[in-house]
């Protein structure tokens, strides 16, 4: 069937197997291929997008349910040449290592600032309960998006 | 000595000792990372496996027509077809043989029995359940002590095969071991059980295997710490021409051991783009990662430490029975059949011990990888580091002050162990008492004396301590191979006419840092700014040969190679400043980035020569400024420190959590303090979810428990403790910038202070062990002395 789902302000009109994953569209029909895939069970936050400013795991939503919303990728965090500040708070604070679970992570911490610009510490790891980083230990990752909370308030 | 390094070079040179921000950082945090999953080539087929869902069958036929039938279904590959090629079975990195796609029997769930190649990936994985396999199902053997028992055979088609022994070893010396045992005023001892584990990368494995018919060339991407070596395997394995093979490793979402070895789905989908001519893409499903590839430890250990009447250890024995699954495929070095476990003397001084090993063959999934571990020294640290808290609590002693009358002094180093090892450097003395104060040591004791004297408390405080010592970097060529490629490796550093520079390593990395640190390292060494040399790992073509990534090897071994290119450079480059300058060699003073004329302010930059190399150079001299180099090192190196855990247990439902944490980490000179610290941390919380949660077992039809992340726990943000840094610096005598590596020591070191710490809450009312993972229902069991389930 036929959707169209405006990715990052794009507009990606397909037609898709109903049984499409999301991730897969954004990925393979949409050729974004920073929102990565990590376990196929929803466990791992790895596929998380925004799906109407809302975070989901892309790996558990069909591209049709994704039809005429509009998602936000890690490629659609940075705006006009400009990284958003978590991005930059993720670098600053080494919030990183292997980068795979990062995009997921990024996002999620966005969504949460939109919510509450300053976090406790508590309010930012039960927010990123969802997402597993298999490097980090979360310190860094933690204290970016108190980081970037803080830079935006 | 113990000192803090200080950077020597400006921050924007960024050489040793400077927290640059991480240069690869930039395109990770755009989504603009290269993972293998991201690659996808014109007319790209793919591939899923069929894999076994019983752990021990005999298979009588496997009928693929119908799946072959489906449309977009290009190929149905199974044993049969990959035996006329004679691919139906390759060698592990042990030496033993193993399965690709099975052709007589399955010995464990998830084994590779066929694939499908197609169009789609999910018409590839649709296909999967169009095929239909016979299997007669066998009697699965789940446990080595099961597995030594019966009379089954698991490895009937090995030749020579007679019983389920996969290999037995030992270390140490058992003459002089019993002596001072029948001398000994005490013995303690302890049985326990390592458990099986993954290391999970967010990331799978896979690979994308491109073999173009007409030219024979293979370009194969793949997800492999060690890029180099599995070029070569592939050479001897398929027979393919190795200047035709090149081995592509971009991003890697995490190792830690699980992408060493090669694994049947390379060698299936590398055979399928061959055959058919088109390439080949498969990529794990994480349930295909956790059951069928690189598990680690599943060690079960028996242990006994000799006391003297004062309290000092005399001697150590050892015997460890492996469960090694279906073939034995331990990623380890040729002369070391169960690693370097024999590091299990630890931190301490005393003259004897023997180690006894045997491995045996169960109906499970094959691996032994080192699981952000150098070869078996985890299991070797967290035993001796069990033995010796319950030996402090056996005879009285409080457990640093225990270790402390048995410790390795600082004026002993280099150090021989008992079971043969030279430790290079350390003072494990500071280590702890820089721990000890950092935590408060004396104040949580106080308030655990107080808190658990009470017979109706509910809440018992443990204090534990763990004080390791790490083996990294392997190794002197003499002692440390795999598969006979020795374990060198390699640096290549060309400075280009403007000054800026590419390094070009034999390691990989996985998400460490190479791309900064090995920058830092030139930095320190030719004054050259870190943010102008591009580092290049993981192609084969454009790389020197390295035996890869793992085992903390990168920074010992191909940190010292970066170091020794430099400084051969910097010999070159000090001709061509003495030519410019028109003075002797001998009379230029050297700092980094500048040579200048003694007592003169006479002077040229390093990017001065650089541009006089290829514009301006003597005549007689070679042009250019770059070299390669292979180092080889005289020893490893041996990182330590300790870790202290206090942990609250509630008595109630078993329950434990960390009050508070500290670690202090040695590992000789830190070439970015930000990127150590962020390895500690990461490492501290693999050895946590060991500790608390993350094992995998079966059930005994042979049912792996634990095939996703639903079941095979690993800790998020909510579960996982703070911890509060500490470094002592001893440099590593012998490494040319005094490193030792650090990716493994916290996930090594860390285990056993959590174990510890609840055994020392509970030691009071009679517990003085809980094997990992320290479960609640096993807590509640110890306490209540009741049986529980695994």
């Amino acid at each position: 069937m036929q959707i169209t789902v405006n990715i990052n302000g794009a507009s990606e009109t397909r037609d898709v197997e109903p049984r499409r994953l999301l991730v897969d569209f954004i990925r393979s029909d949409a050729g974004l291929t920073g929102t990565h895939i990590g376990c196929d069970t929803s466990s791992c936050g790895a596929c998380t997008v925004l799906l109407d400013g809302r975070p989901v795991k892309s790996c558990t939503v069909l591209a049709v349910q994704a039809d005429g919303s509009e998602v936000k990728t890690v490629e659609g965090l940075a705006e006009g040449g400009e990284l958003h500040p978590v991005q930059a708070a993720f670098k600053e604070h080494h919030g990183l290592q292997c980068g795979f679970c990062t995009p997921g992570m990024m996002l999620v911490g966005s969504a949460l600032l939109e919510e509450n610009p300053d976090p406790s510490e508590e309010e930012v790891r039960w927010a990123i309960s969802g997402n597993i980083c298999r490097c980090t230990g979360y310190m860094n990752i933690v204290t970016a998006i108190q980081a970037a909370g803080g830079e935006g308030s | 000595m113990t000192t803090v390094h200080e950077p020597r070079t400006s921050p924007e040179v960024g050489g040793i000792g400077h927290s640059v921000r991480r240069k690869e950082d930039d395109r990770f945090i755009r989504g603009a990372g290269n993972y293998l999953d991201d690659l996808n080539l014109p007319g790209m087929l793919h591939m899923a496996i069929l894999r076994s869902p019983v752990a021990h069958a005999r298979i009588n036929s496997i009928d693929s027509s119908a799946a072959m039938e489906i449309e977009g279904v290009l190929a149905v590959v199974t044993g049969e077809a990959l035996a006329a090629h004679g691919l139906a079975w390759m060698p592990t990195l042990s030496g033993d043989t193993q399965a690709v796609l099975a052709t007589d029997k399955v010995r464990f769930q998830g084994q590779e029995v066929a694939a499908v190649i197609a169009t789609h990936p999910y018409i590839a994985h649709d296909a999967l359940s169009h095929i239909d396999v016979d299997y007669e199902e066998l009697e699965a053997i789940t446990s080595p002590q099961q597995s030594l028992a019966t009379g089954t055979l698991i490895r009937d088609e090995k030749e020579g095969q007679t019983d389920n022994v996969a290999y037995t070893w030992e270390a140490g010396d058992q003459d002089s071991t019993d002596a001072a045992f029948a001398a000994a005023a005490r013995v303690v001892s302890l049985d326990t059980h390592y458990p099986r584990s993954h290391p999970a990368p967010l990331e799978t494995c896979g690979v994308v295997a491109d073999v173009n018919s007409i030219t024979g060339q293979a370009t194969i991407y793949m997800t492999s710490q060690a890029p180099h070596a599995i070029r070569t395997v592939f050479a001897l394995v398929a027979g393919l021409p190795e200047e035709k093979i090149r081995i592509v490793t971009q991003d890697i979402g995490g190792g830690f051991g699980n992408k060493v070895p090669v694994y049947p789905g390379y060698v299936v989908a590398t055979a399928a783009s061959l055959l058919i001519g088109k390439p080949v893409k498969w990529i794990e499903s994480r349930t295909e990662n956790l059951i069928s590839t690189g598990f680690a430890r599943d060690f079960h250990m028996h242990a006994e430490l000799a006391l003297d009447g004062n309290n000092r250890i005399t001697a150590m024995r050892a015997d460890i029975l492996s469960d090694q699954g279906a073939f034995f495929s331990d990623a380890q070095p040729t002369q070391f059949r169960a690693g370097l476990f024999h590091i299990c003397t630890g931190s301490y001084d005393f003259p004897s011990a023997h180690v006894t090993a045997k491995g045996a063959y169960t109906n499970k999934a094959p691996g032994g990888v080192a699981y952000r571990c150098s070869f078996r020294v985890t299991e070797a640290s967290y035993l001796i580091e069990r033995l010796v808290d319950n030996a402090a609590h056996e005879v009285g002693m409080d457990a640093a002050d225990f270790r402390a009358l048995n410790f390795i002094r600082e004026d002993q180093f280099p150090y021989l162990s008992p079971t043969g090892f030279v430790y290079d450097s350390g003072n494990y003395h500071g280590a702890m008492d820089k721990a000890k104060e950092m935590i408060g040591y004396d104040a949580w004791r106080a308030r655990q004396t107080e808190q658990n004297s009470d017979p109706d408390a509910t809440k018992l405080i443990g204090i534990g301590v763990a004080s390791f010592t790490e083996v990294v970097g392997a190794g002197p060529s003499r002692q440390y191979d795999i598969l006979g490629l020795k374990m060198f490796d390699s640096a290549e550093l060309r400075i280009h006419p403007t000054g800026k520079a590419i390094l070009k390593l034999g390691v990989q990395t996985q998400g460490q840092g190479h791309e900064t640190t090995f920058a830092q390292i030139v930095a320190e060494e030719l004054g050259i700014p870190y943010s102008d040399i591009k580092v290049m790992y993981g192609d084969t073509d454009n790389t020197p040969y390295g035996l890869g990534t793992y085992a903390s090897r990168s920074t010992p071994v191909g940190g010292a190679a970066t170091a020794v290119v430099s400084r051969k450079i910097r010999a070159k480059a000090q001709k061509l400043a003495a030519h410019l300058l028109e003075a002797a060699e001998e009379d230029l003073d050297w700092e980094p980035g500048k040579f200048t004329v003694k007592g003169t302010d006479q002077s040229v930059t390093i990017q001065d020569v650089a541009f006089a190399a290829y514009t301006n150079h003597p005549v007689g001299m070679e042009a250019g400024l770059e070299g390669v180099t292979y180092y080889d090192p005289p020893n490893m190196t041996y990182p330590f420190g300790t870790y202290i855990v206090v942990v609250e247990v509630d008595t109630g439902d078993g329950t434990w959590k960390v009050l508070e944490m500290v670690a202090v980490d040695d590992c000789g000179v830190r070439i970015n303090p930000m990127i150590v610290d962020g390895q500690i941390a990461g490492g501290l919380t693999e050895g946590f979810a060991k500790a608390n949660m993350q094992w995998i077992t079966f059930d005994d039809d042979g049912n792996c428990i634990g095939s996703n992340f639903m079941d095979y726990l690993v800790p998020t943000a909510w579960e996982t403790p703070r911890y509060q840094l500490g470094e002592t610096v001893t440099p590593s005598p012998h490494h040319p910038i005094g490193a030792k590596g650090v990716g493994e020591s916290a996930t090594v070191g860390s285990p056993a202070a959590f174990t510890n710490a609840v055994i020392d809450a509970l030691w009071s009312r009679g517990v003085s062990n809980i094997d990992m993972p320290v479960l609640p229902h096993r807590v509640w069991g110890a306490l209540n002395n009741v049986e529980v389930s695994p």
